[in-house]
């Protein structure tokens, strides 16, 4: 599964990056370069938020965890999942290591699905920086609003599944 | 490349984000040290540094990915494709680009808002931002894959994939209803 999936990868990165040699080397190059860049000024981010959720779940209450957001709390798990994800601030690392902490920590799956679907689709910090200022505001509170439901039909999916 | 590159503000600014949670990870790892002592503290970092290394060639070809998609797929055309396509392809076609484009909020939100000036509805910008947001591979390879594993983000892009097309019909049916008022400038 774990080679599979990288030879897959590394397959379409070898495609793309063959397209762009045959419109010009100087588009090879840039290409090469600008992902290498963004890989380095990654590395630092994920290295911090990867190592820390594991240390982050150990210490975490986990009986806590569990009442409030595992297995077995439902749809009030998952209302509190999405409130907490609507109010996480931060970029990606946040999120997603707090969500990997609580999946540790005794999490149900559907709840930090909706969690992390919540905080994907209408973190509050998110809509102020980003959206406002780059899209028409009318647009951008449309958009959060009928995204409400999302996290909820998601971990319902989930539940219905019973995956992952 | 004709198209002028967004503005980056804040790209190069400290990352309030990343120290406060190396902050928080460093006083859990202190905690567990003291509390289970030096073997339990080794064994969880072992652990998460392997998991860590092991994420490493997917993030670096996540971001080659792409850098080359960005550079290969010029925004005007995908703009014109959401622009003009309306109905329920309209949705599926913005969804289906919002999977495609990689790239962070300051490259999308300026391709989302020329989808409005080419004459695409609210629905169909909405369908393509939910879709960059949720099921995008960029977010997905870079971010998602290293902290919960392919398992978990594999099942969570499944149970997201028609939550698009619903958020743009929802649209739709809040702009025809008059709940929403919009002007496509």
């Amino acid at each position: 599964m774990f080679l599979a999936v990288n030879i897959l990868l590394w397959l379409v990165v070898a495609a793309l990056a063959f397209i762009a040699a045959l419109r010009g080397r100087v588009l090879f190059v840039d290409g090469a370069r600008t992902g290498a860049l963004e890989f380095l000024r990654l590395l630092p981010r994920i290295g911090a938020g990867v190592i820390g959720s594991g240390f982050i779940a150990e210490v975490l209450p986990k009986a806590v965890v569990a009442s409030w957001i595992g297995p077995e709390s439902g749809l009030l798990g998952v209302v509190v999942a999405t409130l907490g994800g609507a109010l996480t601030p931060g970029g990606p690392v946040v999120g997603f290591a707090i969500g990997s902490a609580a999946l540790k920590s005794g999490a149900g799956a559907p709840q930090v699905i909706a969690y992390s679907t919540a905080w994907a689709l209408y973190a509050i910090h998110r809509l102020v920086i980003w959206e406002v200022p780059l899209m028409p505001p009318r647009v951008v509170w449309l958009r959060a609003a009928v995204s409400l439901p999302l996290p909820f039909i998601a971990a319902g999916l989930a539940m219905l599944l019973a995956q992952p | 490349m004709t198209e002028p590159d967004p503005p980056r503000p804040r790209r190069r600014a400290f990352d309030w984000s990343t120290a406060t949670i190396a902050v928080v990870a460093f006083a859990a790892a202190a905690a567990v040290y003291v509390r289970d002592g030096r073997e339990h503290f080794l064994d969880i970092l072992g652990s998460d540094v392997t998991l860590f290394g092991e994420m490493l060639p997917k993030v670096l070809a996540g971001c080659l990915i792409g850098a080359f998609v960005t550079m290969i797929l010029p925004r005007e055309m995908v703009a014109r494709w959401v622009g003009h396509e309306s109905g329920f392809t309209g949705l599926v076609v913005a969804a289906f680009f919002g999977f495609l484009l990689p790239g962070g909020p300051i490259t999308i939100y300026p391709v989302a808002g020329a989808f409005l000036v080419m004459g695409a509805d609210a629905g169909a910008v909405v369908a393509f931002i939910t879709c960059w947001t949720l099921c995008g591979y960029t977010r997905a390879l870079v971010w998602e894959l290293p902290f919960f594993g392919p398992h978990f983000v594999i099942w969570r892009i499944v149970e997201a994939v028609p939550l698009p097309i619903i958020a743009g019909v929802l649209a739709r049916i809040a702009v025809r209803s008059g709940l929403a008022r919009l002007s496509a400038k």
